[in-house]
């Protein structure tokens, strides 16, 4: 039941239970503070200048984005892919790292998984825009109709995106519901308010935590963990087969699958980094949110930004290797073409601005590692915007070729998104526990500042009483 | 039959398991235990035996394998088989990633209704509370009354001596109006 005490330890400030409740609870009992009122107008003001740019879309047409002939599809799929991938992080931390014992997780795994569904929530809004009338968007599913019926096409991995992404968003969201009620059922009993006491009692669906619920609880959580880890793999697979599947040069390889899964998981930390240095700034939750948390996860940013930076490297020295001319003749258009400064800007960002936290100072230092993680963030959208747009501006028919510029209402659309993730994420910070409290609480015997000094004080003399019958859950860092 | 039962209440979590452990060596049966978070061990203390729930999400994402490849082959095979560049209709690779998909899907909801169903949690069911602090830093224990009076003493008496810092002795839950989370 105890660990090392040179570990560093997953809740600091030496907390009781209640004193546990409290710190997590308090910005859902307290009325909200001047600063969340300043980031929430602002971040509803940007989404509604891009549920106005969708709306203009909706009525106009596609002709008001910047596509062409040759360029079919470029900002929304790119920010398709770019608002999938940010989701990845969030269940590689609530479904992978359980499955190895991360108790580290445990504190930031119910805002990542948050940031999960509102990221496949943006990611969404951007095929359907595409479709050009989205009120037809049930379409792309296999339903009776008069037609035949015609059924849909089960062979295009655009199809099998549809059915990976409905499920990766209904399997997160009940997967995050689910544990998040015993915390809701602890606000039920917490809040005095009797409309907010009603609203949480509903939603707590009369969770009392039983020994049985308990049992069962951990148990689902753990299936539902075991399957949403290959779900996740799968479905950032489907996605490059959106373009591995098709027979243009730059996107044609084999490479692509654990290439996206990678960079989802890359740009995915990066944003949790982002949320997560600020959220636990705002809420004061520095205690829960350790610096330990950070440079835990600024070593996955490093891990995965050197895995996406052999990526790049592997395909432009196989784009040379293959002896394929159209092969070779996109990637050196890529790094060198008309559109040299995207892929410099997604090298930049991506494969050298992570490295520097291999320096243990650059990663304590958090104003330098929000700068890093938003780098990381614009590097990864850069790396889907060269990946689309360099492979299909120039063609096999030089007399086609024409560039791409995005135009305003493409802009406003992409910015709006990103009003709608804060806002949503504003509104989750506010009502919901933005710390999985039951979790942290289960690790806090082994992992807290005061069960370090009583495990300190155990060694010195020699009376460690080591209990290991139950302790399956305790490994980190 | 007695209506009433008695409520031990603790305030750490690893008293509690030791006091389970001692209880239920002294042969008393614990009928339930409240605790605002998952105790490491106190399934196994309780000795609660381990939840079939797993079989459930097995026997569903079987389901939804076999009905991803029965509508795909319905679908593109026998109802309405469309000729894409002359490559055959029945093409199992292509047919994987939905047949993945459902599977995850299917287990998904089956192994959270089943979680649901089996604890009878439902949107808007009321919540029986014996300590209003049991879902933050209090454990509970509730042991049947014993019919005689020097039984209830003894079992009352073992309580306190394992650490409860409160305990009461209450109508049964089923017997009692709702108190609710006063």
């Amino acid at each position: 039941m105890t660990e090392s005490p040179i570990r560093e330890p997953l809740v600091t400030g030496k907390k009781s239970y209640a004193q546990v409740t409290d710190d997590v609870l308090k910005p859902i009992v307290s009325a909200p503070s001047k600063e969340w009122w300043f980031a929430f107008l602002i971040s509803a003001t940007v989404m509604m200048v891009g549920l106005g740019c969708m709306t203009y879309t909706v009525f106009t047409g596609i002709g008001t984005w910047g596509l062409n002939k040759t360029v079919g599809w470029a900002f929304d799929i790119t920010n398709f892919v770019f608002w999938v991938g940010i989701g990845h992080a969030g269940t590689l931390i609530s479904a992978i790292l359980l499955l190895f014992r991360q108790g580290w997780r445990q504190s930031i795994n119910r805002a990542a998984e948050a940031m999960t569904i509102f990221a496949v929530i943006c990611a969404a809004i951007f095929p359907g825009l595409h479709m050009g009338r989205p009120w037809l968007a049930f379409w792309v599913l296999p339903l009776p109709n008069t037609h035949g019926p015609l059924w849909v096409n089960f062979n295009s991995p655009l199809l099998w995106d549809v059915f990976a992404i409905s499920t990766y968003f209904s399997v997160s969201l009940i997967f995050w519901y689910t544990g998040l009620i015993p915390d809701l059922g602890l606000v039920r009993d917490k809040v005095t308010n009797p409309i907010q006491k009603k609203i949480y009692s509903i939603l707590s669906f009369g969770w009392t935590g039983s020994a049985r619920a308990w049992h069962r609880f951990e148990i689902t959580s753990l299936v539902l963990a075991g399957l949403a880890t290959p779900l996740v793999l799968s479905v950032h697979t489907i996605v490059s087969f959106d373009f591995a599947t098709s027979v243009i040069p730059g996107w044609h390889t084999t490479i692509f699958p654990p290439y996206f899964v990678a960079g989802a998981i890359f740009s995915g930390f990066g944003m949790v980094l982002t949320l997560m240095i600020i959220t636990r700034e705002v809420l004061d939750l520095k205690n829960y949110i350790t610096d330990g948390h950070m440079d835990a996860m600024c070593k996955i940013v490093i891990a995965t930004g050197s895995m996406v930076g052999l990526a790049y490297t592997t395909e432009f020295f196989i784009a040379w290797y293959s002896g394929s001319i159209y092969e070779r003749f996109t990637f050196i258009n890529r790094a060198f073409g008309p559109y040299w400064w995207a892929y410099w800007a997604m090298f930049t960002c991506n494969v050298f601005s992570p490295q520097i936290m291999w320096i243990k100072s650059i990663r304590s230092n958090m104003k330098l590692v929000f700068i890093i993680s938003l780098l990381v963030n614009v590097g990864m959208w850069f790396e889907r915007y060269v990946i689309i747009v360099t492979s299909l501006h120039r063609d096999f028919l030089p007399s086609s070729w024409q560039m791409y510029y995005p135009t305003w209402v493409e802009w406003g659309t992409m910015i709006g998104v990103f009003g709608i993730f804060f806002t949503l994420f504003l509104l989750f910070a506010r009502l919901l526990p933005v710390i999985a409290i039951a979790e942290v609480k289960s690790i806090m015997k082994v992992s807290s500042d005061e069960a370090k000094e009583k495990n300190t004080h155990s060694y010195a003399s020699g009376e460690l009483n080591v209990n290991v019958a139950h302790s399956p859950d305790n490994q980190k860092f | 039959m007695n209506t009433k039962e008695i409520y031990g209440i603790y305030d750490d979590d690893h008293v509690l398991l030791d006091a389970v452990k001692t209880i239920r060596k002294k042969g008393i049966n614990i009928k339930e235990a409240y605790t605002p978070f998952p105790v490491h061990g106190l399934d196994n203390a309780l000795g609660i035996k381990y939840s079939r729930l797993p079989y459930v999400a097995f026997g569903f994402g079987a389901l939804g394998t076999l009905t991803a490849f029965l509508m795909q082959y319905y679908m593109l095979v026998i109802d309405w088989p469309v000729n894409i560049g002359g490559k055959p209709h029945f093409a199992l690779p292509s047919f994987v990633p939905i047949m993945f998909e459902l599977t995850v899907l299917f287990a998904s909801f089956s192994i959270v209704g089943a979680f649901l169903v089996s604890n009878g949690l439902y949107p808007g069911k009321e919540a029986k509370l014996i300590d209003p602090r049991q879902t933050s830093d209090r454990f509970v224990l509730v042991i049947d009354t014993p019919d005689n009076q020097e039984d209830i003493e003894n079992v009352k008496n073992l309580l306190k001596n394992t650490g409860a810092i409160t305990i009461k002795e209450e109508e049964k839950e089923s017997n009692k109006k709702e108190v609710a989370h006063a």
